[in-house]
C-alpha cells in the first residue's frame, strides 16, 4: 500500500470516529489504534484479575453469611470482566496466553490501587465505595468508546460496578452507625483508602502522555484532573451523609468554582506504586504468577483431553 | 426445645455445605484458569446460599437469639457436624475436585431424596439446591475424567487424590441418632438406601476416567459426632475470626 493509501485510509477512519461510528474487529485500524487499545484494555482486563485477590483476602473471614455471599459474588463479577476484558482484547489479534504473560513479565501494568493491603473488614467497604466508585466514572464514558467490542463490554462492566459500589457503601453505613468499634474501623479505612483513590484517576494533566491522543479515539473523554474533581464532588457529601470524615485539612467547599479544593496529593508515592515498590506489590504478582504456574498442569491436561476426545470422535467417524 | 431432632438433623446437612462453600472460598483468585477459577467461586456461592436457607429455617426452630449467624459462627469446633471428607483442604487442583465430586455425587443422590421430605421447608430447600448440584456434579465429574485421562501428571495427582479422600466416603452413609428419628418420621432421608448407587455412580466416572478404583477398606469417620480432622480448628479460626473478635455487633 502506497504512502497516500495510508493516509486516506487514515483520513477516513479518523472520520469515522469523528461521527461516533463504532470500529469493529474486522475494519482497518492503525496500528497505533491497535496498540493503544491492546494495552488499554489488557491493563484493564489485568486490574480486574489482580483485584480479585486483596477481597479475596476476606471471603473466608467475612463478618456474616450475607456479606461473605455478597463479597463472593462481587469477586466473581471481577473475575467475570476479566475474562470477557480479555476476550475484546483478543479480537485485537493478541492471545490471552500472551497477555498473561506480559503481566506475569510485568511488561503490562494493572491499576495500582490493588498494591495496597485489607487488613480490616472496613476494607471491603473502602474498595467498593472509593475505588469501584472512582472505577465507574472512569468508566462510565467508555461505555461510548471508538472500540466497538471494548464499549459494549463495559456496558456491563458499569451496571455492575456500580451495583459493588452500593454494596461498598452500605458497608461503610452499617459500620458507621455501628458500635465506637465499627465507626473507628469505618474512618480508618476511610483515612487509607482516600489517597490511593483519587491517584486512581491517573497522574495530573500536566503529566499524563497518553491523554491527548485517548481523547481523539474517544478513549478518554474527560481529562485525568477533570475525573479526579467529578469523583471528589460526588464522593465528599455522601462521607458526609454517613457522619466521615475526608481525611483531608485542606479540602473546602468553593462556592465560585462550585466544587471542592482538596489538598495536595502525594505523587511520590503514587510513582513508587506505579514503578512497583508499593506495600504488595510483589505479594500481588507472586500470587498471580503461583496461580499460573501451579495451574499449568491442569490446563495442560485440559488439552490433552480435548485432543484425546477429538481423536477419539474422529475415529469413530471413519 | 421441641424440635431438637429436627434442628440437628439441619446441622448434619448445612454444615457439610458450611465448610465445603468455605474450602472453596479460600480458592477465589487463585485458580489455574479463569474459567475454573469462576466455576469454583460459583459452587461456594451456591453452597453457602443453600446453608442460608438451613440455617434460617433452623433458627427459627430454636427461637430465641438464635440466627443463621449465630448458627453458622458462634459454635465450638465438638458442635460441627459436617463430614470429615469436606474439611480436607486443596492441597492441589486435583485434590479439589476429588473432594467435590465425592462429595457432589453424595449431594444429589442426598437431595433427590430430600425433595420427598414430609417437611415442607426442607423439601422445598431439596427442589432448588438440586439445580444448583447437578451443575456441581457434572463439573466435577467432567474435571475427574479430563485429569484422570489428560497427561501422565494429572492422572497421577488425581489418582492419589482419589486414594487420599476415599477413606472418608463411608461417612456419608452413617446416621446419628436424630438422623434415625428424623428417617422415622418420614422427615429425614435413609442415606443408607442409595450407598450402593453412589458407589456405583463414583466408580462409572473414575473407570470413564482411566483410574483405579480405591480397594481400602478403612474408613475415618467421627465429623457427624463432632470430632474432627486436625484441618477443621483452622477453618474455624478464619471463619469465626470476626464474629469473635467484635462479639454482638451487626455487619
Amino acid at each position: 500500500m502506497s504512502e497516500d493509501q495510508i493516509k486516506n485510509l487514515e483520513a477516513q477512519f479518523e472520520a469515522r470516529i469523528a461521527r461516533d461510528e463504532k470500529i469493529e474487529p474486522k475494519d482497518w485500524m492503525p496500528e497505533k489504534y491497535r496498540q493503544t487499545h491492546i494495552r488499554q484494555i489488557s491493563q484493564h482486563a489485568h486490574s480486574e484479575i489482580v483485584g480479585m485477590l486483596p477481597e479475596g483476602n476476606w471471603i473466608t473471614r467475612a463478618p456474616s453469611l450475607r456479606r461473605k455471599v455478597a463479597l463472593l459474588a462481587k469477586v466473581q463479577d471481577e473475575a467475570g470482566h476479566g475474562l470477557y476484558l480479555y476476550s475484546a482484547c483478543e479480537t485485537l489479534g493478541i492471545s490471552r496466553d500472551e497477555l498473561f504473560d506480559q503481566l506475569h513479565t510485568g511488561k503490562a501494568k494493572y491499576s495500582s490501587i490493588f498494591n495496597y493491603p485489607t487488613i480490616t473488614w472496613a476494607d471491603m467497604g473502602a474498595i467498593g465505595w472509593l475505588v469501584d466508585g472512582a472505577a465507574i466514572i472512569n468508566q462510565v464514558p467508555l461505555c461510548n468508546t471508538s472500540y466497538g467490542p471494548y464499549a459494549r463490554a463495559m456496558i456491563r462492566v458499569c451496571k455492575e460496578e456500580s451495583f459493588h459500589q452500593r454494596q461498598g457503601y452500605e458497608i461503610m453505613m452499617t459500620l458507621a452507625n455501628g458500635t465506637p468499634e465499627q465507626k473507628e474501623m469505618a474512618q480508618d479505612a476511610l483515612n487509607r483508602w482516600w489517597w490511593p483513590s483519587l491517584m486512581m484517576l491517573g497522574p495530573l494533566d500536566s503529566e499524563s502522555v497518553h491523554t491527548e491522543q485517548s481523547m481523539k479515539w474517544k478513549l478518554k473523554r474527560k481529562t485525568n484532573d477533570e475525573l479526579r474533581q467529578q469523583f471528589i464532588d460526588q464522593t465528599v457529601p455522601q462521607a458526609d451523609a454517613i457522619g466521615l470524615t475526608i481525611p483531608d485539612p485542606d479540602l473546602k467547599w468553593n462556592e465560585e468554582k462550585g466544587s471542592y479544593d482538596f489538598g495536595e496529593i502525594d505523587w511520590d508515592e503514587f510513582w513508587q506504586v506505579v514503578k512497583g515498590h508499593g506495600p504488595c506489590n510483589k505479594e500481588r504478582m507472586n500470587a498471580r504468577v503461583s496461580a499460573w504456574e501451579n495451574g499449568e498442569w491442569v490446563r495442560d491436561a485440559a488439552i490433552a483431553y480435548a485432543e484425546k476426545q477429538q481423536e477419539y470422535k474422529s475415529k469413530q467417524a471413519v | 426445645m421441641k424440635n431438637t431432632d429436627l434442628y440437628n438433623y439441619i446441622l448434619g446437612i448445612a454444615d457439610n455445605t458450611l465448610i465445603l462453600g468455605q474450602r472453596l472460598g479460600e480458592l477465589c483468585g487463585h485458580g489455574p484458569s479463569l474459567e475454573t477459577d469462576i466455576a469454583c467461586t460459583n459452587i461456594s456461592l451456591d453452597l453457602f446460599g443453600q446453608t442460608r436457607s438451613y440455617f434460617q429455617y433452623a433458627a427459627k426452630l430454636k427461637g430465641g437469639d438464635s440466627t443463621e449467624d449465630s448458627i453458622a459462627f458462634l459454635r465450638t469446633e465438638r458442635q460441627y457436624v459436617n463430614v470429615l471428607l469436606v474439611e480436607q483442604p486443596n492441597k492441589d487442583f486435583a485434590f479439589t475436585i476429588a473432594r467435590q465430586f465425592l462429595f457432589d455425587v453424595f449431594h444429589h443422590l442426598f437431595l433427590e431424596q430430600l425433595q420427598q421430605s414430609k417437611d415442607v421447608n426442607l423439601s422445598a430447600i431439596a427442589n432448588k439446591a438440586i439445580k444448583e448440584v447437578s451443575y456441581h456434579q457434572r463439573f466435577s465429574s467432567d474435571w475427574v475424567k479430563r485429569l484422570g485421562d489428560g497427561t501422565a501428571e494429572s492422572k497421577e495427582r488425581m489418582q492419589d487424590a482419589i486414594n487420599d479422600l476415599w477413606r472418608y466416603t463411608d461417612e456419608l452413609f452413617h446416621t446419628t441418632d436424630s438422623d434415625l428419628v428424623m428417617i422415622k418420621e418420614g422427615i429425614g432421608v435413609d442415606v443408607k438406601k442409595f450407598k450402593d448407587s453412589y458407589y456405583q455412580r463414583v466408580n462409572e466416572i473414575l473407570e470413564e476416567a482411566k483410574l483405579e478404583i480405591p480397594e481400602s477398606k478403612y474408613f475415618q469417620k467421627g465429623g457427624k459426632k463432632g470430632i474432627h480432622t486436625e484441618h477443621m480448628g483452622y477453618i474455624l479460626s478464619d471463619m469465626q475470626y470476626m464474629q469473635r473478635t467484635y462479639p454482638n455487633m451487626t455487619w
